[in-house]
């Protein structure tokens, strides 16, 4: 009848300080990096230390490496704290991608069919509101069925970026330019009427509003009613409602500044990134921000660090599949292996494995 | 140390008094027993939750185990159900140490638990929940006609083919016990299973637990109700802070005595009940029906007036419209008729009809909540306490930021007011334990200084001292002539604490009486629709 006695059992952490709680998403790094060591050395052959050198020389091996870094970390950073309000309302927004899309096809439109009827400055004065504008409209649209009608938010959001993406298909062929190549090219190319203007140089503008939108939304979520309300919202919509709160009206509140700030990513992509658009805009994006946005537990300081690290190993990736003869989906490989360790740790962060009876005295030393 | 003076201090006490303190080796030879803890300890990240507990339970008896919130004895049983692993010490059974790693191994050592929140799935028939997990080819007949044969014998009332969604809380505390017998347990642990049921179907339930203790079944009861401590068990065995207190023959024990060895010091165990100082009519419910989000009319053209300087208590089973009753009033429920009105001091009138409760809080009006779902609903688990005082306040920041040094202050008066035991103020209030979120949540409501103060099961699930802190904070309520709403479960506590009773039934008002002179049969029957006063429409 006896069953075998369990060499070790499960017990959940009461607390644990920040310290070790920092050493033990270390080690998960390292031991990512170990584990990626020999996934490479058995599947290439090639040297491990030199493919992590080119990772880091592949995101910062150059100045102008450097700040292209920074700059799509601003973008995936600024998605991320787009959607963070609406996560820790409870609201999947998976629209990002979506969201930034109609900014940015927003800009495109008025720069093209304003071109020759203001001056510059009023143009991106109209650009500025109409991607806001059409972010925050798709935001809006899937919170109000949620609010009236309680409809997935998680479908609805992420139908909202198809019919984006098909939108920008459509105008790809209204505005092609030059006819026939499939695209439209570069607005304005010889104006640049619209073109968003450069700060010091071409990337720091989109990097001061990343820094200037973090600091905004920290102080939003943590001391504001409204940021007080939307996590009241997200953590139980009965307490929300017994202190009188109105959960429709905060919901919907809440995703048109949601859209909004990815409308300005739209904006920013557009108007002073590509000075184009394409259906691929966004790069899927959208996706990778509710991964660094959930990475940093809805923390919008922790997210500068997981959105850097992200663009760090994608940057990096993207060094090694041209240096080594490697293709794209090796890297993939690798930010998959990295992310897995990273999103794991957090398991042993809550919980730890207590060695039993037999094992008590070095169980105990582990402890310590 | 604390602990080991005191139990020296117990077993002298109980040596004076002439009540067998321990394992009863001497008067209790005769019986056999069935299962034991060696010296079991439980730790959980700080706290002992278990501290070193040896107990013998016999072959036929019905043990209860008593103990305050937070003295471990869930945690001492779930280790006997597999649930939990002992960090030290051994469970014996037929005098071998036996390791129960699962619950599966539980019900190998024949041990079974019906757990305080039953486990059963909506869709599915009694026999088929409970023969749910078993090995072996699905025979539903077969396994009816066995469910049949337990009930026959231990006088259940169960209709095996019915579906679990169609039955009362008490029908499905029974599928749960027959589950656990069905898989031939002979050891039974019950986690308060009288919380949710009346006072006739406890006393079916005690009826039942007395038949398989005639069958030679172990019983052990988890509760801290001591009348039904009395009216069932065996002996009593007490545990207080992981510690294992002593165990006591029910039948040479009182409450007071059981309640000093829980509580570690003598308490007065009478609730306060002053007479009401000039009453005025502060809240007129009048012709209200609510409907459910189901359809279901959850309340029936209910009428009552509430006044000041006196607590109207609520009494009927589980979900017959306690809830939508005081959440009617603080402008939660959409009401389908009646009204419902508010005087003020000065005589003029205000209906708080078709309000939510942002409307009535700008109307002037304080109208404390303190509902049923602490976390759920008046609270927020994962804030700390400064935020969750804030819930109500934060309204009255500047600019928009919300100001955290009030709801800071009331935290931290709250904390030293009402003794909650927490770490410090910016602890999430998930962390703390039952009674000190309820204090928490109830300092919070009191110190907004209310007209009129809804209660609902504000003591459910808490230990002594916290009920007795709550009951004086409600009587403090009542002399500064709040209007007071409790609805509550016990019927002791309600007839010796509130002024007037007022029974509801399936939505419907079957009486209201005068607390001082009502009977407790009384108001079960009025609960069950089976006697007393019934408005019939």
């Amino acid at each position: 009848m006896n069953s075998k006695q369990p060499l070790f059992h499960i017990t959940k952490r009461a607390d644990i300080s920040k310290k070790k709680a920092i050493t033990i998403r270390l080690i998960a790094i390292l031991a990512a990096l170990i584990f990626c060591g020999i996934v490479t050395v058995a599947l290439t052959g090639d040297n491990p230390l030199s493919i992590y050198a080119s990772i880091f020389k592949g995101a910062f091996g150059t100045a102008r490496k450097t700040w292209v870094t920074f700059q799509n970390m601003s973008i995936l950073l600024l998605i991320a704290l787009a959607l963070t309000p609406a996560f820790k309302m409870r609201f999947w927004n998976i629209g990002g991608e979506g969201q930034v899309l109609i900014g940015g096809l927003a800009a495109a439109a008025s720069m093209i069919y304003l071109q020759d009827k203001m001056s510059n400055g009023f143009v991106i004065l109209v650009m500025i509101f109409a991607s806001i504008f059409a972010g925050a409209l798709w935001g809006l649209i899937p919170a109000f069925c949620k609010a009236k009608w309680n409809t997935n938010e998680t479908l609805s959001t992420l139908m909202m970026n198809y019919i984006a993406t098909q939108l920008v298909a459509f105008f790809t062929v209204v505005w092609e330019n030059p006819k026939g190549s499939g695209k439209i090219g570069i607005i304005n190319q010889n104006t640049h009427i619209g073109w968003l203007p450069d700060v010091f140089n071409e990337y720091l503008l989109v990097i001061l509003i990343a820094v200037i939108v973090t600091l905004r939304m920290y102080i939003y979520l943590k001391f504001t009613k409204q940021g007080f309300e939307l996590t009241v919202v997200g953590e139980s919509e009965q307490t929300a409602k017994y202190v009188g709160i109105d959960v429709g009206k905060v919901i919907m509140r809440t995703m048109i500044m949601s859209g909004g700030i990815c409308g300005i990513v739209g904006l920013l992509l557009v108007g002073s990134i590509n000075h184009t658009i394409t259906t691929t805009i966004a790069g899927g994006q959208g996706f990778t921000a509710v991964m660094v946005s959930w990475l940093a537990k809805f923390n919008p300081l922790s997210m500068v660090l997981t959105s850097l690290l992200i663009i760090f190993l994608n940057r990096g990736a993207g060094e090694i599949s041209t240096r080594f003869g490697l293709n794209q989906s090796f890297s993939d490989i690798i930010t998959g292996i990295i992310l897995f360790f990273l999103i794991g740790c957090e398991f042993f962060i809550n919980y730890k494995i207590v060695l039993t009876h037999k094992n008590r005295e070095s169980g105990k030393e582990e402890q310590a | 140390m604390d602990g080991a003076v005191y139990m020296v201090a117990v077993h002298t006490l109980c040596y004076k008094l002439g009540i067998s303190m321990d394992t009863g080796k001497s008067n209790d030879s005769k019986k056999e027993i069935a299962i034991s803890f060696k010296n079991v300890s439980k730790t959980f990240g700080q706290v002992k939750a278990s501290s070193n507990v040896s107990m013998d339970i016999y072959k036929g008896e019905v043990l209860s185990l008593l103990g305050e919130n937070g003295s471990g004895k869930t945690t001492l049983m779930n280790m006997l159900s597999g649930i939990y692993y002992p960090d030290e010490g051994e469970i014996i059974i037929g005098g071998e140490p036996v390791i129960i790693a699962s619950p599966k191994d539980a019900f190998a050592h024949g041990i079974g638990m019906v757990h305080q929140h039953f486990k059963l799935i909506d869709v599915l028939t009694a026999t088929e929940n409970i023969i749910l997990g078993m090995p072996g080819k699905l025979d539903l007949k077969n396994a009816a006609s066995k469910i049949k044969e337990i009930c026959d014998k231990y006088s259940f009332d169960l209709d095996p083919y019915k579906k679990i969604y169609d039955m009362s809380v008490s029908e499905k505390q029974t599928v749960e016990i027959v589950k656990v017998l069905y898989r031939g347990a002979d050891i039974l642990i019950l986690d308060e299973p009288t919380a949710v049921l009346t006072p006739q179907e406890t006393e079916k339930l005690f009826a039942v637990i007395r038949n398989m203790r005639a069958d030679g079944k172990s019983v052990i009861i988890i509760t801290h109700k001591m009348h039904e401590v009395l009216a069932i068990s065996d002996r009593v065995a007490v545990l207080r802070k992981g510690e294992f207190i002593g165990v006591v023959d029910t039948d040479r024990t009182n409450i007071k005595e059981m309640t000093d060895m829980m509580v570690g010091h003598s308490i007065s165990l009478n609730i306060e009940r002053p007479d009401p100082v000039d009453p005025k009519l502060k809240l007129k419910v009048s012709n209200l029906s609510v409907m459910g989000s189901d359809g279901i009319e959850k309340l029936h053209d209910v009428s009552f007036d509430v006044y000041s300087g006196e607590i109207l208590g609520i009494a009927g089973i589980a979900g017959c419209g306690q809830k939508e009753l005081l959440e009617s009033i603080v402008g939660l429920q959409n009401i389908t008729s009646g009204n419902i009105t508010y005087i003020e001091d000065d005589g003029s009138e205000t209906s708080l009809l078709n309000k939510d409760p942002r409307d009535i809080s700008d109307m002037g009006i304080t109208l404390s909540f303190v509902p049923e779902d602490r976390l759920g609903m008046g609270l927020v688990g994962d804030m700390d306490l400064i935020d969750n005082m804030m819930l109500r306040s934060f309204r009255n920041g500047k600019f928009g930021f919300t100001n955290k040094k009030d709801p800071r202050e009331l935290a931290k008066s709250v904390v030293e007011e009402l003794e909650v035991v927490t770490p410090d103020i910016s602890t999430p209030v998930r962390k703390l334990s039952g009674g000190n979120v309820q204090k928490v949540l109830v300092g919070r409501e009191i110190a907004a200084s209310p007209s009129v103060l809804l209660t609902a099961y504000a003591v459910r699930g808490l230990d002594i001292n916290s009920s007795y802190t709550i009951y004086d904070l409600i009587n403090k309520q009542k002399k500064n002539g709040v209007a007071v709403v409790f609805v509550g479960e016990d019927l002791d506590v309600l007839l010796e604490l509130c002024d007037k009773i007022m029974v509801l039934c399936e939505g419907k008002v079957s009486g209201i009486l005068d607390g001082r002179t009502a009977e407790k049969d009384k108001i079960g029957m009025m609960m069950t629709g089976s006697g007393g006063t019934i408005d019939e429409q």
